[in-house]
C-alpha cells in the first residue's frame, strides 16, 4: 500500500454488470487528481467507493490514510476524513447556510455551538458566502449553493476531498466561481480527487489526470502528457471529441 | 315547531349538557392519548420496515397490513371481550386506547415510510459522506424534512382517530356518543344526539379545513 489513498483491484458489480473492472490506483497526500472519461465509464462509481457510498467486492481493497474502507467502526473514521461534493449540491434545505456547515462538526467532532459557529463563519468567508449565512439554500444561486457545499465538507477538516462533477449542474456563468474556490483549495495541501468535464481546470490544476473508460483506467499521466500527447487511442478519441465540440 | 321541539329541544339540552361535557372530555382524552401513542408506534414501525434486518422488516410489514385490514370495531371487541379470557382485562378506556393505537400505528407507519422515502437520496448520501451516524442522520436531516411532508396525512389520520373514538361507546365507555345516547333515552328526546353530532363537527371541522389548506398549498408548489 503506497498511497495516501490506495486502491487495489477495485471491482464493483451492479447485479451482473461489472461497473469497475479491477482498478489499481495510488494517490499521494496533497495530490490533485482529475478523473475524466465518457459517460458511464465508472468515474462516479470509483470515487463513491472511496467513502463507501457504494459497496464493493470483498476481494477489493481501499485504504485511506492507513484506515481500511470497510463497514463498521473504521468506516466512520474514513468518512470523517473524506469530504465529498456532489453534482447536485445536496444541501440540507431545512437548515440555514450556516447550520448546514455547523451540523457535522458539532455532531461528529463534538464541537460546541460557539466553536462550530466560528468555524462555519470562517469557511463561509473563505468561499465568499458570508453575506448569505442566515439564508436557506433555496434562496441561493447554484454557484453559491455549491460553494456552501464545499464549505460544509471542509468544516470536517477532511484530508481528502472528493468532487463528483461539481460544476455540471451549474449555469455556465457560475462555473468559474466554483472552480476558483477549488483552485484555492488545491493550494492548501488537501488531497483532491475531482471527476470533471472541465478540461481547462484539469489542465491547469491537476497534478495527474486519469482517463477512464468502460470501468477501467485507460491512461494516467501529467495533464500535459494526457492532453497534448495521449498514447491510447481511446483517450485520443475522447479528447478530440470533447475538446473540439 | 314540531321539528325544533324534537331535535333542538332547549329544555332537554340544558338538562343534559353537563353529561355531554363529561363525555366530550373523555372523547378528547381518548383521542389525544391514542393519537400520540399511535404516532410513536408508527414511527418505530416505519423505521423497522425501512431499515431493520429483512426478516424483522417482514414482521413489520405483516403487522402493518394486518392492522390496516382489520375492522377497528372487531379489534375493539376482541380486546375488550376476548382478551380477559387469557387474563388480560382492561377498562373500557384502555381497551379503546389500545385498539385505536394499534390501528393508528399501522396507518401512521405507512405515512412515515412514504415521507421518509420522499426525501431525495442525495440527502442520505450527503449525511453519510459528512460522517453523520444513523441516528444523527435521521434526527437532524431526514425526519425534520419528512415531518413537513407527513403533516397533512398525519392530521387526516388524527381526524379519523377522533372519529373512531365513537366506536368505544359499544364497549360501554362513557364518551360523547355514549352520553348522548343515554341522555336521549333518559329524556325520550333525540336532541342530545344532534348536539353530539354538532360537537364532533365543531371540533374536527377546523382540522379538516387545515388539511385542505395545506394540501392546496402543497399542490400550488409552495413550501
Ligand atoms: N445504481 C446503479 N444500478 C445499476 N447500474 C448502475 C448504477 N449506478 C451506475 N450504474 C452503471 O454503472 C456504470 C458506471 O456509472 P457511473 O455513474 O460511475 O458513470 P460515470 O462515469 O460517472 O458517468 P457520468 O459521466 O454520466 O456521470 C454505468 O454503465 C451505469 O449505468
Ligand atoms: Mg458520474
Amino acid at each position: 500500500m503506497d498511497g495516501f489513498v490506495s486502491i487495489r483491484n477495485l471491482q464493483k458489480f451492479y447485479g451482473e454488470f461489472r461497473a469497475l473492472k479491477g482498478i489499481n490506483l495510488d494517490i499521494a497526500e496533497g495530490e490533485v487528481i482529475c478523473i475524466v472519461g465518457p459517460s458511464g465509464s465508472g468515474k462516479s462509481t470509483l470515487i463513491r467507493c472511496i467513502n463507501r457510498l457504494e459497496s464493493f467486492e470483498d476481494t477489493s481493497e481501499i485504504v485511506v490514510d492507513g484506515i481500511p474502507v470497510m463497514p463498521g467502526k473504521s468506516l466512520a473514521k474514513v468518512r470523517a476524513e473524506v469530504g465529498m461534493v456532489f453534482q447536485s449540491f445536496n444541501l440540507f434545505p431545512h437548515l440555514t447556510v450556516r447550520r448546514n456547515v455547523m451540523l457535522a462538526p458539532s455532531r461528529v467532532r463534538g464541537l460546541s455551538t460557539t466553536e462550530a459557529t466560528d468555524r462555519a463563519n470562517f469557511l463561509l468567508e473563505r468561499v465568499g458566502i458570508s453575506e448569505q449565512a442566515d439564508k436557506y439554500p433555496e434562496h441561493l444561486s447554484g454557484g453559491q449553493q455549491q460553494r456552501v457545499a464545499i464549505a460544509r465538507a471542509l468544516a470536517m477538516e477532511p484530508r481528502v476531498m472528493l468532487f463528483d462533477e461539481p460544476t455540471s449542474a451549474l449555469d455556465p456563468e457560475m462555473v468559474g466561481e466554483v472552480l476558483d474556490v477549488m483552485k484555492d483549495l488545491a493550494g492548501t495541501g488537501v488531497t483532491m480527487i475531482v471527476v470533471t468535464h472541465e478540461m481547462g481546470f484539469a489542465r491547469q490544476v491537476a497534478d495527474r489526470v486519469i482517463f477512464m473508460d468502460g470501468g477501467e483506467v485507460i491512461e494516467t499521466g501529467k495533464p500535459d502528457e494526457i492532453f497534448s500527447n495521449p498514447k491510447e487511442p481511446r483517450t485520443q478519441n475522447f479528447l478530440s471529441a470533447v475538446l473540439n465540440h | 315547531m314540531e321539528i325544533i321541539d324534537t331535535f333542538f329541544n332547549v329544555e332537554v339540552l340544558l338538562r343534559t349538557y353537563p353529561l355531554m361535557l363529561k363525555g366530550l372530555w373523555i372523547t378528547i382524552k381518548l383521542g389525544v392519548v391514542s393519537i400520540i401513542a399511535g404516532l410513536a408506534l408508527g414511527l418505530v414501525l416505519a423505521l423497522i420496515r425501512l431499515y431493520a434486518a429483512p426478516p424483522v422488516q417482514l414482521l413489520a410489514r405483516i403487522y402493518i397490513d394486518v392492522f390496516r385490514s382489520l375492522p377497528l370495531l372487531v379489534l375493539l371487541i376482541i380486546v375488550y371481550y376476548a382478551l380477559p379470557f387469557v387474563g388480560i382485562s382492561m377498562s373500557s378506556f384502555w381497551s379503546a386506547m389500545v385498539a385505536l393505537t394499534l390501528v393508528s400505528g399501522a396507518y401512521t407507519a405507512e405515512i412515515f415510510r412514504a415521507g421518509i422515502q420522499a426525501i431525495p437520496k442525495g440527502q442520505f448520501e450527503a449525511s453519510q459522506a459528512l460522517g453523520l451516524g444513523y441516528r444523527h442522520m435521521m434526527v437532524d436531516v431526514i425526519l425534520p424534512q419528512a415531518v413537513k411532508i407527513v403533516i397533512p396525512p398525519l392530521t387526516n389520520n388524527s381526524i379519523n382517530v377522533v372519529k373512531d373514538t365513537a366506536l368505544a361507546s359499544v364497549v360501554a365507555m362513557p364518551d360523547l356518543l355514549k352520553q348522548a345516547t343515554q341522555a336521549q333515552a333518559l329524556a325520550a328526546n333525540p336532541s342530545p344526539l344532534i348536539l353530539a353530532a354538532a360537537i364532533y363537527v365543531t371540533i374536527l371541522w377546523p382540522l379538516v379545513a387545515a388539511v385542505s389548506r395545506m394540501e392546496r398549498r402543497i399542490g400550488a408548489g409552495e413550501r
